[in-house]
């Protein structure tokens, strides 16, 4: 059976947004149960099928073949599944059906979403206001520690210098190489681009591997300096330096790592906004007499100065919920400890649920802002459409 | 960056001409870009040398000594790699694999199906759901471990790769479905009116119509996800190598050698560093144009 064409009214062919279709606002309890039924079909096929087959379980099944079943599964049978739930609703009569299709389409990935992010979330909320094992209620104290004690402090001074100075660099930089590459002919410039680009493909943990190489350090005695920090250092006639004991700087030397990793990411985006600068506009201060400084400082900055808020706020987020650098260059200890390491090192190493949950939630408190002025922004942008 | 202080000529050049006009001045341009260029590489290069010299070589002196000998052939050796993959970064390798196409194929066709509900389907609490889907872009993933990882344990299922494809899934959606859905609603309205018009369903309207009209935002979420999980340290670390060391991914089993730095890891690192890297560099090259279309258009999210 073939759904009817709907028939079209002049509003909708003006706003090109689909209208409340008949039925699709039926909000009876039946319509509502087939409309979760369908959105945990998926989910619930998934899962049963991953979990209960023992062979994807088995460490002994042939890698290849546990890529393959998933992928056959995850794709082809969630598929199918979409398929056959869009067969089945065909059957339901017309008002039931139009009201609960779109929930077999997009039921499955607010079930996900559900279970993975929105449940977590109160769950954690919850846990942060218990104690080290989640059996009494302590109310407010794991924050009342984490802004007294002075190892906590410390992860949070850090992080704070973190999200301060790495986006900032990054935005610099990314600007400048940016900018100057623009007046390049064009294959040069996109050579140089990929040249800062490049570190965006690699890990966390492999830059962290790539300066450990820069920030060796050999007690004087045991072997030259193969760390290329050092080798300069001791050039100089200076001493050998253990750059990762050094305190307060050896904060400066971590963060060095992830704008390396980052200024590319700032440096590609900023890169599309310069050029979607107008041309006649330069041309006419150029006319005027205005040098490339002036240039860049009073037109092509505040043209992009949206994108750069964008670009910042984005750099921003990835340096606050830094994990990895710090976890494998120094573990956090010698006072280089961050808010998200300290996390997991307070769940998994301690034990310590309250505070590790408190320590999450303060990750989420910080990026509350942004993730408001999203949600405004996007529904901004609705009211236009 | 003073240098090109010139005036516009007075008869009108187009403006790329007089962007790439007096070569000369830009020499300082062409120095700075380079020099910021070779900064940004050098930390790359030393690991990439290192990776081919001899394992004593790494050990007692730096990789730039190489520069005296680079015609020696006793210079040059791939035994680290070889050393490397025996020792279980070849099934390090598989198991990224593993991870990783699962972790990129099913949050697409799951996203897929939703991004089309959200752009062209009604029902309500439309909008408000896709808005809790943009909220849900910035929230920390830390939020989600200490309830998960209690899950898993709860059903013993830490250590297994299902586990981990189905978290990735969770991860990866808000993204997927903010970029797709923008994507889809941007298509033409009249396009998919036409086709109903003509009796098709929206399931055909979905197959036929939108998936292939996608394929550009599809590839960018796909490459983002990719390098995403690839890379991916802390989830791997916490639902899968915990308990099942024979399944580390390549970047937990990098991460336990660095933590050997200075016994003996030292002249392994750097052949491990770029086994982990290599297929991300590859992906990177070939797909660049996409990555940077994802990150353009997910710039919005944490």
């Amino acid at each position: 059976m073939t759904a009817t064409p709907p028939v079209l009214r002049d509003e909708e062919l003006e706003t090109g947004r689909p209208l409340e279709e008949p039925g699709s606002h039926d909000n009876s309890v039946q319509i509502w149960l087939l409309r979760l039924a369908s959105a945990l079909i998926v989910p619930a096929v998934l899962v049963v099928f991953f979990f209960t087959f023992e062979f994807l379980q088995d460490p002994a099944t042939n890698k290849v073949v546990q890529v393959v079943v998933a992928v056959i599964v995850g794709v082809g049978g969630v598929w199918l599944l979409y398929w056959a739930l869009d067969r089945l609703v065909n059957v339901l009569p017309e008002r039931a059906g139009v009201g609960v299709r779109p929930f077999v389409f997009a039921g499955p990935a607010l079930m996900i979403l559900g279970f993975y992010l929105v449940y977590p979330t109160i769950d954690t909320a919850v846990t942060s206001l218990r104690n080290a094992s989640g059996d009494e209620f302590v109310g407010l104290n794991n924050y009342t520690r984490i802004f007294t004690e002075s190892q906590y402090l410390v992860s949070l001074r850090n992080s704070v210098i973190w999200a301060i100075v790495v986006p900032i660099v990054c935005v610099v930089v990314g600007l400048a190489v940016a900018t100057l590459a623009d007046m390049l002919p064009r294959k040069t410039e996109n050579f140089f681009k990929s040249l800062v680009f490049l570190p965006m493909a690699v890990s966390f943990v492999g830059a962290a591997v790539v300066f450990a190489f820069i920030y060796s350090f050999r007690v004087e005695g045991f072997g030259e300096q193969i760390g290329l920090l050092n080798a300069i250092w001791t050039g100089f006639g200076a001493s050998a330096v253990d750059w990762m004991r050094v305190a307060i700087w050896n904060n400066l030397f971590l963060m060095v790592i992830l704008i390396w990793l980052q200024t590319g990411f700032a440096m590609v985006i900023l890169s599309a906004a310069i050029k979607g600068v107008p041309d006649d506009i330069v041309e006419a201060a150029r006319i005027d007499g205005a040098n490339e400084w002036q240039v860049f400082r009073r037109i092509t900055v505040p043209t992009i100065a949206s994108t750069i808020v964008v670009v910042w706020t984005t750099i921003l987020i990835t340096t606050w919920k830094v994990y990895d650098i710090v976890a494998v260059m120094t573990g956090g200890e010698d006072g280089t400890s961050v808010v998200a390491e300290r996390m997991v090192t307070e769940f998994f190493t301690f034990q310590n649920n309250g505070v590790g949950a408190a320590l999450a939630v303060v990750l989420l408190i910080v990026v509350m802002p942004i993730l408001v002025i999203n949600i405004k922004r996007f529904r901004e942008q609705e009211a236009l459409r | 960056m003073t240098a090109v202080t010139e005036k516009a000529p007075a008869v009108a050049l187009s403006p790329k001409d007089s962007r790439e006009s007096f070569k000369l001045a830009k020499f300082p341009v062409y120095l700075a870009v380079l020099l910021i260029a070779v900064v940004w590489l050098i930390p790359a290069l030393g690991i990439l040398v290192n990776s081919f010299r001899n394992p004593q070589a790494i050990q007692s002196a730096g990789w730039w000594t190489v520069v005296g000998e680079l015609f020696n052939p006793e210079t040059w050796t791939l035994q680290n790699y070889s050393t490397v993959l025996d020792q279980g970064f070849a099934n390090a390798f598989a198991n990224s694999l593993a991870v990783t196409i699962p972790a990129v194929a099913i949050p697409i066709t799951v996203a897929a199906f939703a991004a089309y509900a959200f752009a062209w389907m009604d029902f309500p609490g439309r909008n408000l759901m896709f808005a809790a889907v943009v909220g849900l872009m910035v929230v920390p993933l830390q939020m989600a471990l200490i309830p998960i990882s209690r899950i898993y344990v709860g059903l013993d299922i830490t250590g297994s790769f299902p586990g981990l494809w189905l978290a990735h899934t969770g991860f990866g959606l808000p993204l997927a479905v903010y970029l797709l859905r923008n994507y889809m609603g941007s298509l033409s309205s009249s396009l998919i009116e036409s086709a109903q018009i003509d009796g098709a369903s929206h399931f055909t309207i979905f197959t036929r119509l939108i998936l292939p009209l996608s394929m550009p935002v599809l590839a960018a979420f796909a490459t983002l996800q990719f390098l995403w999980v690839w890379n991916d340290y802390l989830i791997a670390l916490v639902f899968l190598g915990v308990a099942r060391p024979d399944n580390n991914v390549l970047t937990v089993e990098l991460a336990n050698l660095q933590g050997q730095f200075g016994e003996g890891a030292l002249n392994l690192l750097p052949a491990a560093a770029f086994v982990s890297m290599v297929l991300p560099l590859v992906v990177f090259f070939l797909l660049q144009r996409y990555f940077v279309r994802g990150l353009t258009a997910g710039s919005v999210k944490g």
